[in-house]
């Protein structure tokens, strides 16, 4: 570990000069950094070369370190492999690559670092952009004889999108091109011109040897035409105060705090800004203003609270909020709306759909959402825009977006703290993509609700409670069928009804929608919104649809209240349904003409819990509509 | 937090925790306390950990903290502390006992639970027990398996606890430094190295599914140094067996095992002797070695470690085994 302590100092001194020393620690400042790469660019080699020569490796490191160069090493016999203290996982050691981030720790004389080395493979981009996501600085490397590659332009556009301020380019392996000047000076134009082009505004060129140690963290005695800093010495150097843009005061609250009846905090992280008791601050979305009576932390009161820092407000009126609220400077405040634009990163094997609807966490709150529109992707290979209906693993896009509710968030470009969100997969949880706000949108913000007299109890009447009866199952399996029958059975037990039907919709609303999975969605969402309106209308309404997805019945089913949405599966076997064909559709879709074709290569997602299941196999229709009928009498439906 | 904790020499900790009473910082206090220009190096890896530990609380229902007694869960409670005050920490402790540990690290367990008026809940794997599992008789791997990876998934699940605090960091170990700071756990306790949730910015994402969970690790950016660092700054009570005394030892391997009880059989021509020795980790005492030092007071451990050329884990016998063991151990659900 690098110190400047005497191991021969005095005892009696050693205390002192610790203090000293702790001080010098905590004075210090922070820069977090990553390193990206192609393989073999020997990126992980250069961390290991920047923790070995920052002597930051202890003893017992360097034993395994050289024991697992001899098993798994790539560097020759008798050389340290210095890839092999990043690369943690067994996976990564086995085939000599970076799949996740490793978050590695060192510090010199003038400053504490934490390196994140990042994957440089297309596949896990998605680890990159975590570890980008809170880097200061990026050390972008390339290899000297090869230049700037795709790989290169693809880290450089995330780098740029997650608003990463400081980029050094480290041209390695400069010991592999007889240190030439000439070689170096073109990829560093080359990469320059490349860098304004995507909004890289400040970019340092370096070239280094990882493996030797030149310009890593000592001048080069072989590229003494290079009166630039080392890579170490510029990173010392770089501005690291995360100074953000925003000086308006921002927190999101994450917990509320009330241990007895006479306290009630709100608990959160200064986001941007500082604060002072006596500060007036909105509560937003509600905008209900307060002012700030204390900030309260275990330590004792503070009269300012810093960006950063952890602490706990206490109003100095019983105003409501609670977590998913932002607590703002009442003179400063952010954005406000429900529609904004952004650009995404997509992180998820399931592509993201137009339509569908995810959920959104921006600061501490979550919301529903959904993509309204896909503006254009962006190839991250050659920075092109193109039209695209979905997004897959990797994509990044720009897009409109909608939630469920209005939430508070200023420009990524002013904060990454309140200007970032990442979206999640309602049904397998998984963080699915992330976002970077670009602007509001204004077009919901003019347009309220008109609120009428009557209502749809009122226009049902005691004849029936509204609802839709939402038929799901494969082609064929007799869905319209039964819809059909018990729509019949209905009108002659006097019930007002209407029937939506798949194919019919398809020859007028939905006539510009063809069968691929992003207009599926949208086909649902559309017939999901008139069922809506015709509950509101209070007519029994059924729907007879495919639906394949759990995700957008799952949508239709929330546009009602509780209990106006009845799911009826059509428990219809696949054999069964293609040996019906009553279309002729399976025959096709086996034959290859008909693609994207449910249960043949398109997935059918059958429902969890369906307030009914029909077993189209075994039972009739009649019997099938009686089961119904039944089934909506329990309810008080009819 | 002070403004300059270190024109101030608070009573280490080792006077705190000898003297019976665990009360943590006493100092007078102004009322107001003025900020500085900025914060530093300890106070935005508090600042850090508080937020981490708010998320837990306010995104699972039934989190709970995994209390080891060592120095770093010293560090975890005390940030618990801080976060939730004037409330105390929303969830309770739990002790994965196995059995063995140092006799001083349970006596403090008990006087730091009652001291701070928090739920400590203590499990011991008794099928263990009863088949008579220990490091002695059946080796380092196979009691840790036993006795506390098998223990912790007993009680996670008897609990149903969907969020499980740890006090691991990033610079102990090459698959801790690739972990979450929010780590995904399968309904088996397995981690997925390969298949980790991308965590983004501040943004930690705890959505599960029943009888998932996840270990969350609010010191994954502290240091070895920032730990004794914010030990000494705000008076932390540690073990006394992180500071030197003699002590009965015997060396087996180039390893000092002290003799805790009688339950360690002596080898022949083995006698205990007595020696300044001190820890660095701790764990269970037949497979925790110890250092020999004199250092007695916290500036004096904290220059010890910056002298030393060896790292902390080198004393535990659990590490020392292939490269990836931490790895393998963490899949099947060690912390």
């Amino acid at each position: 570990m690098l110190t400047d302590l005497d191991p021969a100092t005095a005892p009696a001194d050693a205390a002192t000069e610790v203090q000293a020393y702790l001080a010098r620690q905590n004075g210090k400042d922070l820069l977090r950094f990553i390193t990206c790469g192609s393989v073999d660019d020997g990126k992980s080699t250069l961390i290991g070369r920047l923790l070995y020569d920052c002597k930051c490796l202890f003893e017992d490191q360097l034993a395994s370190l050289e024991a697992d160069s001899g098993r798994f090493g790539t560097t020759g016999a008798g050389r340290l492999d210095l890839a092999l203290l990043v690369d943690g996982l067994a996976a990564e050691r086995e085939q000599g690559i970076t799949i996740d981030v490793a978050y590695r720790f060192f510090t010199t004389d003038r400053r504490k670092f934490i390196v994140a080395d990042t994957p440089g493979h297309e596949q896990y981009t998605r680890n990159m952009v975590t570890g980008a996501s809170t880097a200061d600085a990026a050390v972008l490397l390339v290899d000297a004889r090869k230049g700037v590659l795709t790989q290169t332009r693809r880290h450089s556009t995330i780098v740029s999108l997650l608003g990463v301020r400081h980029v050094v380019l480290a041209v390695n392996k400069m010991d592999a091109v007889g240190w030439s000047r000439e070689t170096f000076e073109r990829i560093a134009a080359d990469y320059r011109v490349f860098a304004q082009r995507i909004g890289i505004d400040e970019v340092t060129c370096i070239p280094v040897s990882a493996l030797t140690g030149d310009n890593v963290t000592r001048p080069s005695e072989h590229m003494v035409w290079y009166g630039g800093p080392t890579l170490l010495g510029h990173l010392e150097s770089v501005d690291a105060a995360a100074e953000e843009k925003l000086g308006s005061f921002r927190m999101a609250v994450q917990w509320v705090n009330r241990p007895n009846q006479d306290f009630r905090g709100f608990c959160g992280t200064v986001a941007g800004g500082a604060l002072c008791t006596g500060d007036e601050v909105a509560i937003l979305p509600g905008g209900r203003t307060s002012r700030v009576a204390r900030i309260v932390t275990m330590d004792g009161d503070l009269e300012t609270a810093l960006p950063g820092q952890a602490v706990t407000l206490v109003l100095a009126d019983e105003v409501d909020a609670s977590r998913g609220d932002m607590i703002v400077a009442a003179a400063g405040r952010p954005e406000v709306a429900d529609q904004f634009a952004a650009h995404v990163v997509w992180m998820d094997e399931q592509p993201l759909l137009p339509g569908r609807s995810y959920l959104l966490r921006a600061g501490t709150a979550t919301v529903g959402a959904q993509v309204t529109e896909l503006k254009h992707a962006i190839n991250v290979n050659t920075q092109e825009h193109a039209a695209a209906k979905h997004l897959d693993l990797n994509d990044v896009g720009f897009c409109n977006l909608a939630l469920d509710r209005p939430i508070p968030f200023d420009a990524y470009a002013d904060s990454r703290e309140t200007g970032s969100f990442i979206l999640i997969d309602r049904l397998t949880n998984a963080t699915a993509g992330c976002g970077m706000i670009r602007f509001p949108l204004r077009r919901a913000s003019n347009i309220h609700r008109h609120a009428s007299k009557l209502d749809k109890a009122a226009r049902a009447g005691s004849l029936q409670k509204p609802c839709v009866l939402w038929f799901t199952g494969l082609s064929g399996s007799g869905k319209s069928s039964v819809a059909d029958r018990l729509e019949q059975e209905l009108h002659r037990l006097g019930r007002r009804t209407m029937i939506l039907d798949g194919d019919n919709v398809r020859h007028g609303l939905n006539r510009d929608l063809g069968f691929t999975d992003e207009d599926r969605v949208e086909n649902i969402r559309r017939v999901a919104e008139v069922s809506k309106l015709m509950v509101d209308a209070g007519l029994i309404v059924l729907v007879s649809f495919i639906s394949p997805f759990r995700e957008e019945r799952r949508m239709a089913r929330s546009l009602v209240q509780d209990g106006e949405f009845l799911e009826i599966f059509m428990d219809t076997p696949l054999e069964v349904c293609e040996a019906r064909d009553p279309k002729g559709l399976y025959k096709k879709a086996r034959a290859g003409q008909l693609p994207h074709f449910t249960g043949i290569d398109s997935a059918y997602e059958p429902p969890d819990a369906p307030e009914i299941t029909l077993k189209g196999a075994e039972q009739g229709t009649d019997a099938m509509v009686a089961q119904v009928i039944g089934e909506l009498r329990r309810r008080e439906v009819i | 937090m002070l403004l300059d904790p270190l024109l101030d020499i608070r009573p280490a900790a080792r006077e705190i925790s000898g003297s019976g009473s665990v009360t943590g910082s006493e100092a007078s206090l102004p009322a107001i306390l003025t900020t500085p220009a900025r914060l530093t190096h300890l106070q935005r890896l508090e600042a850090e950990s508080i937020h981490i530990m708010r998320e837990v609380a306010a995104q699972f229902h039934k989190p709970v903290m995994l209390y080891s007694v060592g120095k770093d869960s010293s560090v975890l409670l005390h940030l618990a502390m801080k976060a939730f005050y004037p409330s105390k920490p929303p969830f309770p402790l739990l002790h994965v006992d196995t059995t063995w540990k140092f006799r001083e690290m349970i006596e403090f367990r008990d006087r730091m639970a009652r001291d701070l008026g928090l739920d400590l809940m203590v499990h011991i794997n008794r099928d263990g027990v009863r088949q008579g599992i220990g490091p002695v008789s059946h080796g380092s791997a196979v009691h840790t398996d036993v006795m506390k990876t098998q223990a912790l998934k007993q009680a996670l699940d008897a609990h149903g606890f969907d969020a499980a605090f740890g006090g691991a960091r990033r610079d102990e170990e090459k698959s801790r430094a690739k972990e979450r700071i929010f780590s995904f756990r399968t309904s088996s306790h397995r981690w997925e190295p390969k298949n980790q949730r991308p965590e983004l910015w501040s943004l930690y994402q705890g959505r599960i599914h029943k009888g998932e969970s996840i270990r969350v690790f609010p010191l994954s950016n502290w240091t070895e140094l920032d730990i004794w660092q914010y030990i000494h700054q705000e008076a932390i009570p540690v073990v006394p067996l992180y500071f030197a005394k003699p002590r009965p030892v015997v060396e087996r391997d180039g390893t000092l095992i002290m003799v805790d009880d009688d339950r360690l059989p002596l080898r022949p021509g083995e006698v205990p002797e007595m020696a300044w020795v001190r820890f660095r980790t701790l764990g269970c005492y037949p497979l925790t070695g110890a250092v020999r030092s004199t250092a007695a007071t916290l500036p004096e451990i904290i220059r010890e470690m910056l002298l030393s050329t060896g790292s902390e884990r080198q004393g535990r016998v659990i590490d020392q085994d292939a490269a990836a063991s931490m790895e393998a151990k963490k899949q099947e659900g060690y912390f």
